[in-house]
């Protein structure tokens, strides 16, 4: 039996690295800390399936092969997911994706891209989250909620977390809750703002109003009372160290990247009186991941193309769900993520039309639709390299068991050197 | 196997300066023409020399920068704040070579390609925050062409501060063996030291002698222990400071009083343009370059780096967040700033030098008065402090603009006409030799990094050479070298990069120290949202590498 201490738990973006896991047998025994999410991961992870090729099982060389033959002879080949491998396995779908001249994108697309739009348009005050456990005494969570999303964000990080300005932790802290519907976050916090659907801008637009002292007319703005956001702005203006943490209730509702430009110059306004940061709060392990590496290797975080032998980048153009409801992709290849289950249907439906190829440990709901299936060692699990957390600090993710079949990164360099070989 | 035949060399470091030489190359290393391989019948027998013609061209080792922003989180902010200048550089792949984006801030390995091409072999990323020092060392890997190292940000570190406020510089020392080791770090740099612990509550400090917030000492007691340090562990690189102070019009007299400091003590200055100027009634600022110089010229402890300002777009990152957030009030524009637990902060601000005002042509001014007015080349660096002062690319232009004064003339009368008249600029008839040059972009940082195979042509030296062709367009000349040779390699034809190859990355000779694990690990576990077990790099992540010596 053979303990390892300091895992980095790969299954949600809050990387908490200090798991103890006991291996037996080639198989993880038991865990020490962590939450739900990790130990159904670790404890019970799904069954290995053989790799197929049109629903046959087949050999793993076998279904490299055809997944060679589809991309090699693809018009327009599509790479999509990324968001739950190693950063050296995003490196190498880059790779592919330009040896191929194919579109690449990842999950960011459909969650936290708009965010990323806005970064790109403004910039972000930022801080890892280690600076939010030790200074943070006013903390805002607008539309996300991490208590169901990131177990362990308010333990290690956040609310409850006690740091180095922050030693009574949760009593150093005040919370406030930005949010549709009262979640369990929301029920946590001292101060719950419910605004209407879709009203988020608005809500901000107001905030900032009020904190540079704009002269505000009306009684309620998206749902909310005037006297709420009035008393909102004096606590966000009273923090020494204030942290915004916004999730898919602000990218994906209406408005989406200026509601989040909106969110980021609240923080800009109040920097010039206090400190503030703002971070994203990704969902998957390495989505974090997936944009640093394609940003470093082509200038840009998601929804790139190589048609042209170079990178381009054009959200709605590139963004993958785009290319399929248009009808463009003839060839997709997944990898570590599962879109037939996140897309909306004119777009998932696609996968079952082209001829998609899914790389993944689990045998997903698009690996069902999928002409070939590769398996492959679970990142974190059985497959090592580095993960991003949602902050940008990269950790080491540790093979801790032996899989039958290769990572992602190898799968990927295979296809790579198949494809080279067909085109020559 | 290589010849390179006839070409007129500049080697100063071994005292060459431009005579005609044969240079040979074996197993990647300059050898002697008598007994290389082949000539006396060792295990290359037989292998057939490839000659490289370079009658009638000019031979120099591969030049080395040793401050520019190239790899990790903040020049990766870079990248994300850019998507507009990219789409004016789109770089295809060309053959088996990687493509990506080129223009101020490129991709990893356009990164590469482009200072390949311009003859350069040897880059130091300037500044590296240690907890995501692993994110640097991912980017380098994706860097070709080049052999790498990387400064690791310390002067606003936490436990080096809190060790200073002790006193304790025993356990200061150990402190900074662990930091570069644990995370493959090359030297010691500061930036703008304590000024990001009073930038937590959004200060910054003003000078040497400015109180730090939560401790009981000044930058003058952190710049004095790292040097110290520093110098008390041999490292082969001196201190690389940037200043307290930046962009100030009283940053010249803070510099100055930091050389003083130094009192005799190895220092390296870096990007001393952003930190040169004085006082002037009725402008932010003014050239505050003579005394610096002349305290330079004067004190042989002393070496700068430039940071020279060049027209056109640039996107400024530095771990001095306060400055950034000044120049954020100035742009209006886009901004990132980024605290990072116990260590360090940064900011990231696009912005364009124009030479039709005051404040861009005073900048340009300034960095030029510092190449001509310091008189040792070899304590004087060609950088832009790249992509701050603008990028890496327009080193053959800087170049240009020393060598060929009657150019220099004609550019600076294109200036905004106030702070030309400012400038003592017109009455230096300075003019770079290729010697100097040679010793500026190669030589000189090369021995100041303590690299004592590079910036050079001596048998043994590694095999990392530039072939330029003569013109008198010297922008031209070494803006497209018919060869760069890297290690033993030609790798660059005719300006063009024609095969890839990956470089290695440079690690100090650490000396054995006390671990540092019995008093930092409590400590850590209590401060760090990381466990103290992930902290350090596994040493095979720096492979290849090579260990350097140190003095």
């Amino acid at each position: 039996m053979a303990e390892y201490e300091g895992v980095v738990c790969a299954f949600c973006g809050s990387l908490c690295d200090d798991i103890t896991l006991k291996v037996e047998d080639n198989a993880i025994v038991s865990m020490t800390g962590g939450c739900a999410i990790g130990r159904k991961r670790f404890l019970s992870p799904p069954e290995a399936n053989a790799p197929l090729v049109k629903g046959r099982e087949t050999g793993l060389d076998q279904a490299i092969d055809a997944a060679v033959r589809i991309l090699s002879s693809a018009r327009y080949p599509l790479i999509y997911g990324l968001s739950s491998t190693t950063a050296e396995a995003q490196a190498a779908a880059v790779r592919l994706a330009e040896t191929l001249g194919a579109t690449i994108d990842s999950t960011s697309s459909v969650c936290h891209g708009p965010g990323t739009i806005a970064r790109q348009m403004l910039g972000i005050p930022t801080c890892t989250l280690g600076e939010v456990r030790n200074r943070a005494d006013v903390v805002l969570f607008w539309g996300c909620n991490p208590v169901e999303a990131h177990p362990r964000h308010f333990g290690r990080y956040s609310v409850q977390a006690r740091g180095w300005k922050t030693p009574e932790g949760r009593q150093n802290r005040t919370l406030i809750a930005v949010d549709v519907r009262k979640t369990l976050t929301a029920k946590m916090a001292d101060v719950f703002l419910q605004v209407e659907p879709n009203s988020d801008f608005e809500v901000l637009t107001a905030l900032r109003a009020l904190i540079n002292g704009a002269n505000l007319t009306g009684d309620t703005f998206g749902g909310v009372p005037r006297s709420q956001l009035e008393q909102a702005a004096q606590t966000l203006l009273g923090a020494k160290y204030g942290v915004i943490l916004f999730g898919m209730g602000l990218t994906m509702s209406s408005g989406c990247q200026h509601n989040v430009y909106q969110a980021l110059m609240l923080a800009r306004d109040l920097n010039d009186h206090t400190a503030f940061a703002v971070i994203p709060m990704r969902g998957h392990g390495n989505v974090t991941g997936a944009e640093t590496v394609m940003t470093w290797l082509t200038g840009y975080p998601f929804a790139v193309n190589f048609s042209r032998g170079y990178p381009r980048y054009s959200p709605g153009e590139f963004s993958a769900v785009d290319v399929l409801v248009r009808d463009e992709a003839d060839a997709a290849l997944v990898v570590a993520s599962d879109p037939a289950a996140t897309f909306p249907a004119a777009a998932a439906d696609r996968f079952a039309q082209i001829s998609t190829i899914v790389i993944d440990p689990q045998f997903s709901a698009t690996a069902q639709m999928a002409q070939v299936y590769i398996p492959s060692a679970s990142a974190g699990i059985a497959a090592s390299g580095t993960a991003y957390r949602m902050d940008g600090v990269p950790l080491p993710l540790r093979k801790l068991v032996d899989s039958e079949y290769p990572d992602d990164r190898q799968i990927l360099n295979r296809i790579e050197e198949g494809v080279r070989q067909c085109s020559t | 196997m290589l010849h390179v035949v006839g070409g007129s060399v500049y080697d100063p470091a071994n005292g060459v300066n431009g005579e005609v030489r044969d240079i040979y190359a074996a197993g990647g290393k300059i050898c002697d023409g008598k007994r290389a391989p082949g000539a006396d019948g060792d295990g290359s027998a037989g292998e057939r020399a490839e000659v490289i013609d370079a009658r009638g061209m000019v031979v120099m080792a591969g030049g080395v920068d040793l401050h520019s922003h190239i790899a990790g989180p903040k020049v990766n902010v870079g990248r994300t704040l850019s998507p507009g200048d990219h789409r004016m550089d789109p770089v295809p792949r060309f053959g088996s070579m990687r493509g990506g984006v080129g223009h101020v801030v490129p991709s990893t390995f356009v990164i590469g390609r482009r200072y390949a091409e311009m003859g350069y072999t040897t880059v130091m990323e300037a500044a590296a925050p240690p907890m995501e020092a692993r994110h640097v060392h991912e980017e380098l890997d994706d860097i070709p062409m080049l052999d790498t190292g990387m400064l690791l940000l310390m002067g606003n570190n936490h436990f080096v501060l809190s060790l200073i406020d002790e006193d304790d510089k025993e356990r200061l020392a150990d402190y900074v063996v662990f930091l570069l080791g644990s995370t493959g770090g090359y030297g010691i740099k500061a930036v703008n030291p304590g000024g990001g612990v009073n930038w937590r509550r959004r200060g910054n400090l003003g000078g040497l002698d400015d109180a730090i917030d939560g401790h009981d000492i000044t930058p003058r007691h952190i710049i004095d222990a790292l040097i110290d340090v520093n110098e008390g562990l041999r490292l082969p690189h001196p201190v690389h400071l940037h200043c307290n102070n930046l962009g100030q019009p009283t940053s010249a007299e803070t510099t100055l009083q930091t050389m003083q400091l130094a009192d005799g003590r190895p220092l390296h200055i870096t990007h001393l343009q952003f930190n040169a100027y004085g006082p002037k009634k009725g402008a932010p600022f003014a050239s505050g370059v003579q005394p610096l110089a002349d305290y330079v010229n004067s004190h042989p402890n002393i070496s700068v780096d430039v940071g020279q300002v060049v027209f056109g777009p640039a996107v400024t990152m530095t771990g001095d967040a306060p400055f950034q957030h000044s120049l954020l009030k100035l742009t209006k524009d886009r901004w990132t700033n980024k605290e990072i637990e116990m260590e360090t902060q940064s900011g990231v601000v696009p912005l364009a030098y124009s030479k039709n005002t005051y404040v861009g042509a005073t900048q340009w001014l300034v960095g030029m008065e510092i190449f001509l007015l310091t008189e040792d080349p070899w304590r004087i660096y060609l950088t832009t402090d790249s992509p701050n002062g603008g990028p890496f690319t327009a080193y053959p232009w800087v170049i240009k603009l020393l060598m060929d004064r009657a150019y220099r003339e004609e550019i600076a009368k294109t200036l905004n006409k106030r702070a030309l008249e400012a400038s003592c600029l017109l009455e230096l008839e300075r003019e770079y030799t290729l010697e100097e040059i040679a010793i500026i972009t190669r030589a000189g940082p090369a021995a100041r990094l303590g690299l004592r195979h590079k910036g050079h042509l001596g048998v043994g030296a590694d095999a990392d050479i530039a072939v330029y062709e003569p013109c008198s367009d010297y922008e031209a000349m070494f803006a497209r070298p018919r060869y760069v040779i890297k290690g033993g390699r030609v790798v660059v034809r005719d300006g063009r990069a024609v095969q890839e190859c990956f470089g290695r990355r440079f690690l100090p000779d650490l000396p054995d120290r006390d671990h540092v694990t019995c008093w930092l690990a409590p400590e850590f576990a209590r401060l760090y949202s990381v466990s103290f077990s992930n902290y350090p790099i596994d040493r095979e992540r720096f492979e290849p590498c090579e260990v350097v010596p140190c003095r």
